[in-house]
């Protein structure tokens, strides 16, 4: 598994890396207004479970001396949590009633 | 059934009682007319906050602010004893906006030694001083010294940097601030340098925005999801436990059981797995004993206070971080919105991921009031009516409007008898 971008003990989440693994809030919000809500119930499903054991993993390190694959993790982890209320609250990818309303986020803390 | 005292006058809107207890227009946000003047007696005279200190982390570190309500731009910069300044961004020699990259009408920041007009080259230094003209010798009778650039008069208070757009300020702004904000001072801000930075152009008033963030009424019905469905209850209201005016300010503070403190299924799912949401961290680091003007109701269990700071400022105050708004008029009926969330600096992974989760869930309902607004701003366009009711959990929006009529009505007096 050269390939693979996440630590192997999360191999089971590798199937969503490629798509996921989003350095920034505005390409995790981006997908998920791309993404259709069965896709986005998987994907939550998938990583939800695994949260706890992923922040564990990551907390293995320095904030600032990340592993490659730890990144990884850390960003599939916030699509997951950029996701959430989709599945958790709303129903759908939007925010309820908000048509063409905007909120761009333009510094976060890295990572 | 009130959950919370309230003073002794039955109610805290007539605790006030010169904001009255009557219908009130919202004129002032749908009136073009109303709109011209709020440029000149709000925003040409109050205290206005552009920024942090930590935006300037060393000497030559500047930023600029479009304030388009008052059709201006300033340049804020850490000059050469550390100090912080701030000028209109125009060239001295034919008026050019001095610093700006691509779009001249958007903000930009850096770090230089001087700053140099893209027109003809001339140069001013940190200090405002004209340094360098191209080909001096061709003017005429020109003397340096006369053309540094124009000065914004510019304070800081608690890191937090304000400008004063008049030619010469009303008030200090330790006194225009008054005491009831300055009692914060002593609140680590500084220590909450990790910052999550939102932007949004709404298509309402200022006020309009600003409205929704300064009464808790709505949350009930416009954001009922804030409470999981299993354990929404249908027709529950939302009760402050204390405001408070002061000058042109004001405070409300929330209080009650902490969401985490409720059972498991007052939470969702994400809350539980990662202990952050919609009020933030659970727990955060300890930032010593809090100073006088923090809960300033004395209320326990605390929640948030929510302080608004005129005209366009508003610092809401959490445990062990804070949010940050400001609102940009734009037009009569559009405004910029910011929003800052504010955190001390995560060490761990998981305390990164419970700032991620409440900046994730700020934008979740922040965006639901941004939905709403435009829906608010063409309604009352439609003039249908011109007299509305207001509740006393809505006090502050009462004062909020009063405060910005006082100084329309103010400046204008003044003005008339020049």
């Amino acid at each position: 598994m050269a390939d693979s971008l996440l630590p192997a003990e999360f191999a089971d989440l590798e199937p969503y890396a490629a798509d996921w693994c989003l350095a920034t809030e505005t390409e995790r919000y981006g997908k998920r207004l791309a993404t259709s809500m069965q896709d986005i119930q998987a994907f939550y499903d998938a990583v939800v479970s695994r949260a706890e054991a992923a922040i564990a993993h990551c907390d293995r390190f320095p904030l600032d001396a990340m592993p490659e694959d730890a990144l990884n993790l850390l960003h599939l982890l916030y699509s997951m949590i950029n996701v959430s209320f989709c599945v958790e609250a709303w129903g759908q990818q939007r925010v309820p009633d908000t048509g063409a309303a905007m909120l761009d986020c333009l510094i976060e803390p890295v990572p | 059934m009130a959950r919370w005292p309230k003073p002794a006058e039955g109610s805290w809107t007539e605790h006030y009682p010169e904001i009255g207890t009557g219908l009130i227009s919202f004129e002032d946000s749908v009136s073009p007319e109303f709109y011209e003047l709020e440029r000149e007696a709000i925003f040409r005279r109050a205290w206005l906050n552009v920024g942090r200190v930590e935006q300037l982390p060393r000497k030559g570190s500047y930023f600029t602010k479009e304030v388009r309500v008052a059709r201006t731009s300033v340049v804020v910069v850490r000059d050469g004893g550390g100090g912080v300044r701030a000028f209109f961004n125009v060239c001295r020699h034919r008026g050019n906006k001095l610093v700006w990259d691509e779009f001249p009408g958007e903000e930009t920041s850096g770090f230089c030694r001087q700053f140099t007009c893209k027109y003809h080259g001339w140069r001013y230094g940190l200090d405002g001083a004209l340094n360098f003209v191209q080909q001096e010798g061709e003017f005429f009778d020109l003397d340096k010294e006369d053309f540094g650039l124009v000065p914004v008069h510019c304070e800081v208070w608690a890191g937090f940097i304000f400008v004063n757009l008049a030619r010469e300020p009303e008030q200090s702004l330790h006194d225009f601030l008054g005491p009831m904000v300055t009692a914060l001072d002593g609140y680590p801000f500084d220590k909450m340098t990790e910052w999550y930075v939102f932007r949004a152009d709404n298509r309402s008033n200022w006020k309009i925005f600003a409205d929704a963030f300064q009464e808790y009424y709505h949350v009930p019905a416009l954001h009922p999801q804030q409470v999981p469905i299993e354990v929404r209850t249908p027709g529950s209201g939302f009760e402050c436990a204390h405001f408070q005016l002061d000058g042109p300010h004001r405070v409300v503070s929330t209080g009650g059981a902490r969401r985490w403190t409720l059972p498991p299924e007052y939470m969702y799912p994400i809350e539980r797995a990662t202990r952050s949401g919609l009020v933030g961290p659970w727990e955060s680091p300890e930032i010593g004993e809090p100073p006088p003007g923090l809960n300033p109701g004395r209320i326990d269990p605390w929640g948030i206070d929510n302080f608004q700071i005129f005209p366009n400022l508003e610092i809401l105050i959490y445990r062990g971080w804070y949010l940050l708004y400001r609102y940009w008029p734009t037009s009569h009926n559009t405004h910029h919105f910011e929003a800052m969330l504010c955190f001390q600096p995560a060490t761990t992974v998981q305390e990164r991921v419970e700032h991620e989760v409440a900046a994730v869930v700020f934008k979740e309902f922040a965006l639901q009031d941004a939905g709403m607004l435009t829906g608010t701003q063409t309604a009352l366009e439609s003039g249908v009516l011109d007299r509305f009711p207001l509740n006393d959990q809505e006090v502050l929006v009462r004062h909020f409007h009063k405060v910005v009529a006082d100084w329309v009505a103010d400046y204008q007096k003044n003005h008339a008898e020049v």
